[in-house]
């Protein structure tokens, strides 16, 4: 490691490692209210009676909604160490470069998820406008409660 | 209620250079609250005007993921019930701004986005249908705020 640089061992001590796994309920109503935020009428998403006859047998979610945290709490709260190690850095800014999420069977309502993320790789890039700023890819995977690997997520974090 | 059966897109309709059927979205205030709730991205960057200007935007932007879920509906859009969303991914490579309230629920006169896409390849793989395509956000400019690709899975008339 370069001196001086931002990623720090903390930061570095965390690549490769799976969080603790968080406990995610799809309900049917945050289905809806998923969809509706974005405009979205798609009636397999809302629609029972609809869905039943549908190839899917049942109401689905959009594609990238994982449903929320039993009991409550944040959805992010498995990367909250990867957050506080990057601001014990000294990186105060925190932007989403982008996702990729490659999906394997489909989100069905009244599943209950299991996610896991881990912080895959961190990389500092030198920039002329804004000094140096560290890229981290955060993957995150989703099983459902039959064990079948449903989705995975990998996202860019820009932090400086 | 209304449905929305359309006509199911095929794999042998398809061809490369085909344009993904265009989707149009408004960002709003009131969008991004609505998608806060539904999301559970809480992040004062997205309502907070002091805290957008310390992350050095000017006002609160439009959620990266916000965009992801409008390129979602494009692609889900355009492949209809047979088909099936593979990979969906995107950059967030230029910041969107919403739209402010006129009345409780309609936006003043602003920029209206565009989500868009092309086929760019297709394959048969292990019994799949793929496409591969481009796809992308544009803001009222006509610049691709966020660029992205989808592989999804069409049904076949054979």
């Amino acid at each position: 490691m370069a001196e001086g640089s931002k990623i720090t061992n903390d930061i570095k001590s965390m690549i490769g490692l799976w969080s603790e796994p968080v406990v995610l309920e799809v309900e049917r109503g945050a289905i809806a209210r998923y969809a509706d935020a974005i405009d979205d009428d798609n009636p397999l998403y809302r629609n029972e009676e609809y869905a039943k006859s549908s190839k899917y047998g049942g109401i689905i979610a959009p594609p990238g909604f994982f449903g929320w945290p039993v009991g409550g709490g944040n959805i992010e709260a498995g990367m909250a160490r990867v957050v506080g190690a990057v601001a014990s850095a000294g990186m105060l800014r925190i932007l989403d470069g982008g996702i990729e999420l490659t999906f394997y069977v489909p989100v069905r309502a009244g599943d209950i998820l299991v996610t896991y993320g881990k912080l895959a790789d961190a990389r500092e890039k030198a920039t002329k406008s804004q000094g140096a700023m560290v890229f981290l890819i955060i993957e995150q995977k989703y099983l459902n409660q039959n064990g079948d690997l449903v989705a995975l997520a990998r996202q860019t974090l820009i932090c400086s | 209620m209304t449905h929305h059966i359309k006509k199911q897109i095929y794999y042998e309709d398809v061809k490369v250079g085909d344009e993904v059927t265009p989707l149009a979205k408004v960002a709003s205030s009131r969008m991004l609250v609505q998608w806060a709730g539904a999301s559970g991205d809480f992040n004062p960057l997205h309502y907070e005007d002091s805290f957008a200007q310390a992350m050095f935007v000017n006002s609160p932007i439009v959620h990266g993921q916000l965009k992801r879920a409008w390129l979602g509906h494009l692609v889900t859009n355009w492949i209809g019930e047979g088909g099936t969303v593979k990979v969906l991914s995107c950059q967030f490579r230029g910041m969107d701004y919403p739209r402010k309230m006129k009345t409780m629920t309609e936006p003043k006169d602003g920029e209206t986005w565009q989500c868009k896409g092309i086929v760019k390849k297709m394959r048969v793989e292990n019994g799949e249908n793929l496409v591969d395509c481009e796809i992308w956000v544009e803001n009222g400019k006509g610049e691709k705020t966020t660029p992205g690709s989808a592989v999804v899975a069409l049904p076949s008339k054979k």
